[in-house]
């Protein structure tokens, strides 16, 4: 008796060979609030002397499950505690900016791909070590290369802080496109996200753990076009069916990876990420689904159609899901995204709609770099709104491009890719982006007692 | 047992078969099973090696095998069996 047949073996190999399939990220979570300390220098030494020994051992322990197990590991990560909390005691923005550098050299003398936490939570309002981290944004993400950050500006429990909001605007408009790429203002943001730039080491976590990222696109879109004129149902099924295989995948990684390291394994995200490649696009399922472009009508049935089935199928595959899990449509980071949008079709309003049915918000797209401030804190809040609304995590990453006109396009690469410049409509002013406060929470927290 | 899914695939030749068994056989990798086709000139081959004995790990095998493949003008990959047990087996 055969242990596979081989056409179980042949769609393995057809998914791993072919279609893309691999891991896009593990990254390592640990607890840095055992470094606060006083000064700077105390605070960074303390800082390297804790990452140090994680780090000499995680390169080494993703590059030998990969070969073990065969299988691409594209990304290795790291997410520290949020570094604003490491500023409370010391309050200066400058100093922040030292220990994202830090961050950032430790990341890359030990293989580390990025590093996740320079972040704050001021949903309901800005602490001392907040004001210092979001006074620093700019000059921090502008002075490091692997290092990312949010701002979560806004929760089901607490509601909108458009203070906060307004100032990630600003800080994402004095950002290098390279660094914007690095920054997201998020609502709700989970404690074991493994993707950037919402990875960072949350509350009520052990000190530290392995979180997975999956990817896959490819697998799913084969599939989708396989069954060119199948009903609504057996089209869910299959998607589903592929889902589990792929989110199957990030568990064995995830478990391996910490077995090698000694430290517990968290969670598995299960969206589905894309990359620029061609044959790794969400985009491309959708449209397989049968729409003429992404963005066209009928997206948001789609995207809602398929984000269903990869949960459905991911929860069977890994009994911890953690992070986002659910799909991302990030625009610069999927080549038909980007090529709805610079075609046009696919606009920010579309996006929002999107927003509605995944888990990603507005993400990876293209602004011109001169658009007022309000008009950016505007979009972002409309998609804090979305996220406080329907109780869940959702983020705004913007990417300023000087002297960017709609349709323009941008060049980051890797697995930025292509920023297209999107048409924010012909407001300069508005005011209500301005208004101080938080906007207070909805019935779900009402609901929750 | 430590099972490992070796895979072949490219345009047929004389000695593809000969060639890769001969790196496990040096190795002391021992084939517990074997499909092989071709199809239209394409060879085809799935074998399930277990290395438990095997003098070199999953990633010497594989970047030996690599190198008898390339001078067969075929792909070779090498997977671990767990790959194919999570992915496969509820």
């Amino acid at each position: 008796m055969r242990l596979f047949s081989p056409e179980e073996i042949g769609e393995v190999l057809e998914m791993i060979l072919f279609r893309e399939l691999d891991i896009r990220a593990v990254t390592l979570s640990v607890n840095t609030l055992p470094a606060i300390r006083g000064d700077l220098s105390s605070a960074l030494s303390a800082l390297r002397s804790l990452l140090r020994p994680y780090l000499e051992r995680f390169r080494p322990a993703v590059d030998k499950i990969a070969a073990k197990l065969g299988v691409r590991i594209v990304t290795a990560r790291l997410a520290v505690s949020p570094v604003s909390i490491m500023l409370e005691p010391l309050g200066r923005p400058e100093d922040a900016v030292e220990i994202a550098k830090a961050l950032d050299e430790l990341a890359e003398s030990h293989g580390v791909d990025m590093v996740g936490g320079f972040s704050a939570f001021v949903h309901a309002g800005i602490s001392r070590g907040d004001e210092a981290l979001m006074e620093a944004l700019p000059d921090a993400l502008n002075s490091t290369k692997r290092l990312s950050g949010f701002v979560n500006a806004a929760s089901t429990s607490t509601g909108i802080n458009m203070e906060a909001v307004f100032r990630a605007a600003e800080a994402v408009l004095s950002m290098r496109p390279e660094a914007a790429a690095r920054f997201a203002v998020t609502a709700n943001v989970p404690e074991d996200v493994p993707f950037m730039p919402a990875a960072h080491h949350g509350l009520g976590l052990p000190d530290a753990v392995i979180n997975v990222a999956v990817s896959g696109p490819g697998v799913i879109e084969a599939v989708v076009r396989s069954l060119k004129d199948a009903d609504l149902r057996t089209l869910h099924d299959a998607i589903k069916r592929a889902a589990f295989k792929v989110t199957r995948l990030g568990e064995l990684v995830g478990r391996e990876v910490a077995k090698e390291l000694g430290v517990p394994f968290g969670a598995v995200d299960l969206s589905v990420a894309p990359t620029p490649k061609v044959g790794d696009s969400v985009a491309g399922i959708l449209e397989a689904m049968g729409l003429p472009r992404a963005g066209s009508p009928g997206s948001v049935l789609a995207l809602y159609l398929f984000v269903d089935a990869v949960k459905k199928g991911g929860a069977m595959a890994t009994s911890t899901i953690g992070g986002l899990s659910g799909a991302f449509i990030p625009v610069s980071e999927d080549a038909l995204m980007a090529k709805a949008a610079e075609e046009g079709a696919l606009t920010l309003d579309a996006l929002k709609a999107m927003s509605a049915v995944c888990n990603t918000g507005i993400d990876m797209a293209g602004i011109p770099g001169d658009v007022p401030p309000d008009v950016v804190a505007a979009l972002m809040a409309d998609v804090m709104a979305l996220a406080t609304a329907l109780d869940k995590p959702l983020g705004v990453r913007l990417v300023p491009i000087p002297g960017g006109r709609p349709g323009d396009v941008y060049e980051l690469g890797g697995l930025y890719g292509k920023v297209v410049v999107m048409d924010v409509g012909k407001f300069k002013e508005i005011p209500l982006a301005k208004r101080k406060g938080v906007v207070p929470p909805s019935v779900w927290r009402l609901r929750a007692g | 047992m430590e099972l490992v899914v070796v895979s072949v695939l490219g345009a047929d030749r004389v000695g593809i078969v000969a060639s890769i068994a001969g790196v496990l056989a040096k190795h002391n990798a021992n084939i517990v099973d074997i499909a092989q086709t071709v199809v239209r000139d394409i060879f085809s081959m799935v074998m399930l090696v277990d290395i438990s004995k095997a003098d070199v790990d999953i990633a010497g095998l594989r970047a030996e095998l690599e190198e008898a493949g390339r001078k067969l003008g075929v792909m070779v990959a090498v997977h671990h069996i767990d790959v194919f047990r999570y992915m496969q087996r509820v």
